[in-house]
């Protein structure tokens, strides 16, 4: 078991055990997501308020998860990193900051498309859209730090520090724009008390919650086999690697 | 105690004799002040509706721009080396930046302000409110501002980088400040901004100093 455990923070067995991985997850995510998608935007029932409109819920709920979801993780990763210098902790968290800030930028983007059938306009500075826009400049902050450190060492550390800063933070800015909202405008907070869903509508949108986690986890795994092979460049077994590919 | 004290002299006659250091984010205060009733016209209404946001705007954008030298210079010349290595309580030394800072930035800027207020057309009730919450509120973003200068201080031209990292951490002191001078305004309550605004300085106050210490020595190891 513990020996399983110190396996994995070893670059060179996670490498190809991601690489046997990947297959899997690929398809067991496209399997989750066409069920999913398939389901919910041709044979759920209309909603009796929001008519077909509604159905953009498939796409803007799950990636609104992972978005809140991932940054929690990389957090979660960086504070692994600076307790026990995982090193793979490190590398699978600046893995996945992208893919958390891309996920962001669909929830806001669904988010739009679906405000105008259903509020009248793409955008209102409501409590929930205003923390998620600016969990995205945090996502782009830390993308932008490790990218301007050019000693990868040191990058890593103010990486895992920004994290740490920042998760404390979101709860802080959350609250305080839902204070600043319900200052200005409150009624429009009750625009998102939804319904208790019923469960035709509710299953697809649990798989394809699901089958984003799993999309996830194999862009994730895609990554983080990039980012060992472009840190471990100077290692034996990478050169085998890159020779054997090419 | 007596390093700590040496050190904001030293930081205090350091910060004095470059007077341009303090003087530019004052001008630019009140130019970008300027710049509003120009932009939505000189209505007296407007002008106090939006007075305490712009305020506090430009109070927050004139932080930013002496928050890049904070640990630069001594970056550079190594000074900050030798606090390093010197067996200093590093977060106390942190702190006494942070206050030199504060002194330095936002001191000029918190006698500025009533002269602002007025000529925003804000009421004294407001005025009074708004200079209370700046001066809860901008060692808050000294604080802050710190936290991101230690993080990019070895990067090139870090300034662009440093705003990106901390204008998305300014948003509650942001909210809170300007909410208080609006619930004055409007002759409410604004005892819970302030309270809140007095509890986050709280929190940063014990832990960012500790931050700020890590931060450095990544930064210049």
């Amino acid at each position: 078991m513990w020996q399983w455990f110190h396996k994995l923070g070893s670059p060179k067995y996670v490498y190809p055990l991601c690489g046997k991985l990947l297959p899997w997850m690929a398809f067991f995510t496209t399997a989750l997501l066409v069920i999913g998608t398939v389901w919910g935007l041709f044979y759920a029932p209309a909603d009796y308020q929001q008519g077909n409109s509604f159905r953009i819920i498939y796409i803007h709920v799950p990636s609104a998860f992972m978005s809140m979801g991932t940054y929690t993780y990389i957090a979660v990763l960086a504070a692994i990193g600076i307790i026990w210098r995982m090193k793979l902790a490190d590398m699978f968290a600046v893995a996945i900051a992208p893919i958390g800030a891309a996920f962001t930028f669909v929830a806001l983007f669904t988010g739009a498309v679906w405000g105008k059938p259903t509020w009248g306009t793409y955008w209102v500075w409501d409590a929930r859209l205003t923390s998620e826009l600016i969990l995205l400049f945090l996502y782009f902050g830390l993308i932008a730090l490790y990218h301007a450190i050019e000693d990868k060492q040191k990058a890593i550390k103010a990486f895992r520090i920004l994290a740490l800063v920042g998760v404390v933070n979101v709860p802080i800015i959350h609250y305080s724009v839902h204070f600043w909202n319900t200052l200005h405008q409150g009624a429009t907070l009750s625009k998102f008390e939804k319904p208790s869903m019923a469960p035709e509508m509710l299953w697809p949108l649990l798989i394809n919650i699901l089958g984003t986690v799993l999309l996830f986890l194999t862009i994730g795994m895609m990554r983080l086999r990039n980012h060992i092979l472009v840190s471990e460049k100077n290692t034996q077994w990478v050169k085998q690697e890159v020779q054997h590919v090419l | 105690m007596r390093s700590v004290q040496a050190l904001v002299v030293r930081d205090l006659a350091l910060g004095i004799r470059r007077p341009s250091e303090i003087l530019n984010p004052l001008i630019f205060f009140v130019m970008v002040l300027t710049l509003f009733p120009l932009g939505v016209g000189p209505s007296p209404e407007i002008l106090a509706r939006i007075a305490p946001g712009i305020i506090w705007v430009a109070a927050l954008l004139a932080t930013l721009l002496g928050l890049d030298s904070l640990f630069r210079t001594d970056y550079e010349d190594g000074a900050l080396d030798q606090l390093l290595v010197g067996g200093n309580h590093l977060p106390l030394m942190a702190l006494s930046k942070v206050l030199v800072h504060w002194i330095l930035s936002a001191v000029p800027l918190l006698i500025l302000t009533p002269l602002m207020g007025l000529m925003m057309h804000l009421d004294w009730a407001a005025i009074r409110v708004l200079w209370l919450s700046l001066l809860i509120g901008s060692p808050l973003l000294s604080i802050i501002g710190a936290l991101g200068a230690a993080l990019t201080v070895g990067v090139k031209r870090g300034s662009v980088l440093l705003s990106l990292l901390i204008l998305p951490l300014y948003v509650p002191v942001l909210i809170f400040g300007t909410s208080a001078v609006s619930a004055a305004a409007m002759g409410l309550d604004y005892n819970v901004q302030i309270a809140i605004l007095g509890a986050m300085l709280a929190l940063a106050l014990s832990l960012a100093p500790l931050v700020i210490a890590a931060a450095l020595r990544v930064s210049v190891s």
